[in-house]
């Protein structure tokens, strides 16, 4: 129980720039990353034995699902007819494809697979992506009648507000924070920083979330070489090795839940990852968390333990998140400024992670990061995943 | 104009409201003051000219929104304004039907609409929502109908044509020829065979398409300001239509004591007119008012809006994908 | 179309009617096939329950980029409501400015149209809520 049969290690990765991309198809897109993480671990896509892709809806956005088949014949990895398995757990896609994917090389099924994630959410005007992303949700008791999914983070924000003394500054410092991380990542959707006066004043969406609490749409991909540690060390000189993760689940609705300013499944997924890594939330130095509005940051930082109930906006406010302070949460940006495809923020989170832990991170590299966590959540918190890496 | 109508505001659906949803909630009020389990009402019949749809009834949705069915009938009536009245007639008859023929001894008469004007037309100033409805029974009765009759001619003062947005009104000749003959006619008929006059009556309320026709036969009928004051409510919230006499009765019955008697005529263009006596039974004294807002009250609650709010809700605007 | 799948929920979003088990005396909305507490021991213990539609504002949020179906309603008011007799819904408050919305206050139910499948397609009414005068 709650052990890996042998040990999983990342050796290559690979990233769209997220934003629109007016011209690329899904399926260039969705390649792009797939070759850099292969030319990243070295390696030909011959050697490819499994494939795995995050999607959570090229339905709607594209009218087109099967998207293993799609990303396999495009790979060009149809002459081996290798498994191929799109996984699809709302924004949370990519970490669950990324979990799943270790089982399957833990297991010993496969030695090689690439993970990949990917969604173009930019084909499709602003009031129907608010449709479809609302889909994550509960359609039949939330959508239906009149929610959209930042409403239903709305909802956990003015409840914390209430319960918590949490205030809009405090949300507008999260973004704020991601705006200047996301401006030292050259692969971000935004890389410009923003003034707190810009965050708090910003046009509503779902009030007290504005503009600059919501992550934007974006078009992106992100894909990973996955392969067992013996295999690991062969092909690669600085393999950074699985040594945790988690998932778990809760009800659809947010109405189903006993509270709304924690999610179980995130405090279940880190539990999870946290004992089977041997480790707890005081070991971890760099932290991606899925900080689709500002308020999902701040709850994730209590539930995954970095801070205590209730302190989540307090800490962010005294720059305890901020780059090389007490744990640097999102220095790719986040969701927020690094942008949200939604199938492929999962993958990009263990991308940043990796490239972190390898000292790749360049201009927002955190000092002496040798362990860190990645946290995915799906819809309002219905799945959440938790991984986490540490250097060799 | 709102002068020349006698008619100072008027109630608005919000974008959320059709006949069918205030038909629902007039009928959820009128069960909150009774004691009677949905499951007993055997009909249901809902009167207006703007049912949300064309095909498939009001009545349907308001039966299962109150827990009526499925062992009941129920049926969408239309003729234009008296559209709830003729329903109230219907549910009268069911009820006093024999009960092994026809085993219904509650009934359900709804009038209800959002109806339109088109812009600049004079209707426009007038035409309003809302909803009103009555349980009509046998047992607890708080208002007796002693005499029900009506008067019917084929008159085309008012009309709308199907796959028409706005309906279409011949002008003054909806006065004289129209309105002021179905009412008097319908009026003078019921206090004959009653053998009543305007001073029997402790109240009356006549259809109200405006403020200043409901005065004006009135006064021709012989019945004073006091006696009318508490069905009056189109100059507060415009014309209801198939509500609007109704309103007038409801608005009454809120109000009135044991003993009292009521003169009630609506009027519905096409033309035709349907007149009740109704005397308040001793029951009205213990009949529970409180747990459900009175006229006054409902009327009172609005919030106010501006033309170009009620032109979006009205969706007198063609908006975005239309 | 999805003229089937909205029918079968009327009763659900006309009359608030979820779940009573039988065994615990949990009341749950929407209606569920297992009791959440007693699982397999609820089988066949689970009832029609009809909720009354009152309850306590929990949260609340004033949604000004809405789903395409409201968007003639913007600015308008999604609450978190804790009902009365347990559970809690999600759902719209009407007729009230938004700037009278608070946490704490109580609210009943009222029956609106939710959404409609296009100009010619059905309409879908249920419930929405507003403060309890």
């Amino acid at each position: 129980m709650g052990t890996l049969a042998r040990d999983v290690a990342i050796i290559g990765v690979g990233q769209t720039r997220f934003g629109e991309h007016w011209n690329l198809t899904f399926r260039e897109l969705g390649i792009e990353a797939g070759f850099r993480a292969m030319e990243d671990a070295g390696i030909s896509s011959s050697r490819i034995e499994a494939l795995y892709t995050g999607t959570m809806s090229s339905g709607l956005f594209l009218n087109q699902e099967h998207v293993s088949a799609m990303i396999a014949e495009v790979v060009g990895l149809t002459e081996n007819q290798i498994p191929a398995t799109r996984i699809e757990a709302a924004g949370a896609s990519g970490g669950l494809a990324f979990h799943q994917a270790i089982l399957d090389v833990a297991s010993g099924l496969h030695d090689i697979v690439v993970v990949g994630g990917a969604e173009k959410m930019s084909d499709v005007v602003s009031n129907l992506a608010t449709e479809f992303v609302a889909s994550g949700a509960d359609q039949a008791w939330e959508g239906l009648f009149g929610a959209t999914m930042p409403s239903l983070f709305a909802l956990m924000a003015r409840k914390h507000m209430h319960d918590h003394g949490t205030t809009k500054e405090h949300l507008a410092q999260v973004a704020v924070k991601n705006h200047a991380h996301g401006a030292k990542n050259p692969l971000a959707q935004f890389q410009r920083e923003i003034t707190l006066n810009m965050a708090v004043n910003a046009p509503m969406v779902a009030d007290p979330l504005g503009m600059f609490d919501c992550a934007p749409t974006s078009d992106g991909s992100a894909s990973l070489v996955l392969c067992d540690m013996k295999t690991a060390k062969e092909l690669s000189d600085d393999p950074i090795r699985v040594a945790g993760t988690g998932q778990g689940s809760d009800s659809l609705s947010l109405a189903n839940r006993k509270e709304i300013t924690s999610m179980r499944s995130t405090v279940a997924a880190a539990r999870r990852a946290y004992e089977m890594a041997g480790i707890g939330p005081g070991d971890i130095r760099v932290a991606e968390v899925h900080d689709s509005y500002t308020i999902s940051e701040i709850i994730a930082i209590e539930d995954l333990g970095f801070f205590e109930k209730g302190d989540g906006g307090f800490a962010t406010e005294r720059g305890e998140t901020a780059l090389n302070s007490t744990i640097t949460v999102n220095p790719s940006g986040g969701l927020k400024a690094r942008g949200h495809p939604l199938g492929a923020t999962g993958i990009a989170q263990i991308n940043e992670l990796v490239l972190q832990l390898r000292g790749d991170a360049d201009g927002r590299q955190v000092k002496d990061a040798t362990v860190g966590l990645a946290h995915n959540i799906g819809g309002t918190g219905g799945t959440a995943v938790v991984n986490i890496l540490e250097v060799v | 104009m709102g002068k020349a109508l006698g008619v100072e505001a008027k109630s608005v659906p919000a974008p959320d409201e059709d006949a069918a949803t205030i038909s629902v909630m007039a009928a959820r009020r009128a069960l909150a003051r009774s004691s009677i389990d949905p499951g007993e009402i055997g009909a249901i019949f809902v009167g207006s000219e703007s049912h949300p749809y064309a095909v498939k009834p009001t009545a349907t949705i308001v039966s299962a929104a109150i827990g009526a069915t499925p062992v009941m009938t129920g049926a969408d009536l239309e003729f234009a304004c008296k559209a709830g009245t003729a329903g109230f007639q219907s549910c009268l008859g069911l009820v006093n039907s024999d009960d092994g023929q026809i085993p219904i001894r509650c009934a359900l008469a709804i009038g209800a609409d959002t109806s339109q004007g088109a812009p600049g037309n004079a209707l426009e100033y007038s035409a309003s929502a809302g909803g009103v409805a009555f349980i009509v029974g046998r047992e607890d009765v708080i208002a007796e109908v002693g005499l029900t009759m009506s008067y019917t001619t084929d008159t085309p003062d008012f009309w709308r044509r199907e796959g028409m947005k706005y309906p279409s009104h011949a002008e003054r000749f909806t006065g004289v020829p129209a309105y002021f003959k179905h009412v008097e006619m319908g009026a003078r008929q019921i206090m004959e065979r009653m053998g009543t006059k305007a001073s029997d009556y402790d109240y009356a309320v006549f259809h109200q398409p405006n403020g200043k026709f409901p005065l004006k036969i009135s006064k021709s009928l012989g019945f004073n300001r006091e006696q009318i004051l508490a069905g009056l409510w189109t100059p507060r919230i415009g014309n209801t239509y198939s509500a609007s006499m109704m309103m007038g009765l409801a608005g009454i019955l809120d109000v009135a004591r044991p003993g009292e008697k009521i003169l009630a005529v609506s009027y519905g263009s096409g033309a035709g007119s349907d007149g009740f006596h109704l005397e308040v039974t001793d029951l009205i004294s213990e009949y529970p008012r409180s747990k459900a807002p009175l006229v006054s009250e409902a009327a009172a609650n609005g919030i106010e809006i501006d033309y170009a709010t009620y032109s979006k809700f009205r969706k007198k605007l063609k908006m975005e994908g239309e | 179309m999805a003229v089937a799948r909205h029918w079968r929920n009327q009763d659900q979003r006309y009359n608030l009617a979820g779940t009573r088990c039988k065994v615990c005396g949990g009341h749950f909305f929407p209606k569920t096939s297992m009791c959440p507490s007693c699982h397999r021991r609820s089988l066949g213990k689970l009832e029609r329950f009809q909720f009354s539609g009152n309850g306590t504002i929990s949260s609340f949020t004033i949604i000004h980029e809405g789903m395409p179906q409201y968007s003639s309603q913007v600015p308008y008011v999604i609450a978190y409501i804790d009902l009365e007799e347990g559970d809690h819904i999600i759902g719209q408050i009407v007729d009230s400015e938004p700037s009278e919305v608070e946490i704490g206050k109580k609210v009943e139910m009222v029956f609106r149209k939710l959404s409609e499948e296009g100009r010619s397609g059905t309409i879908q009414y249920g419930f929405k809520f507003r403060l309890t005068p």
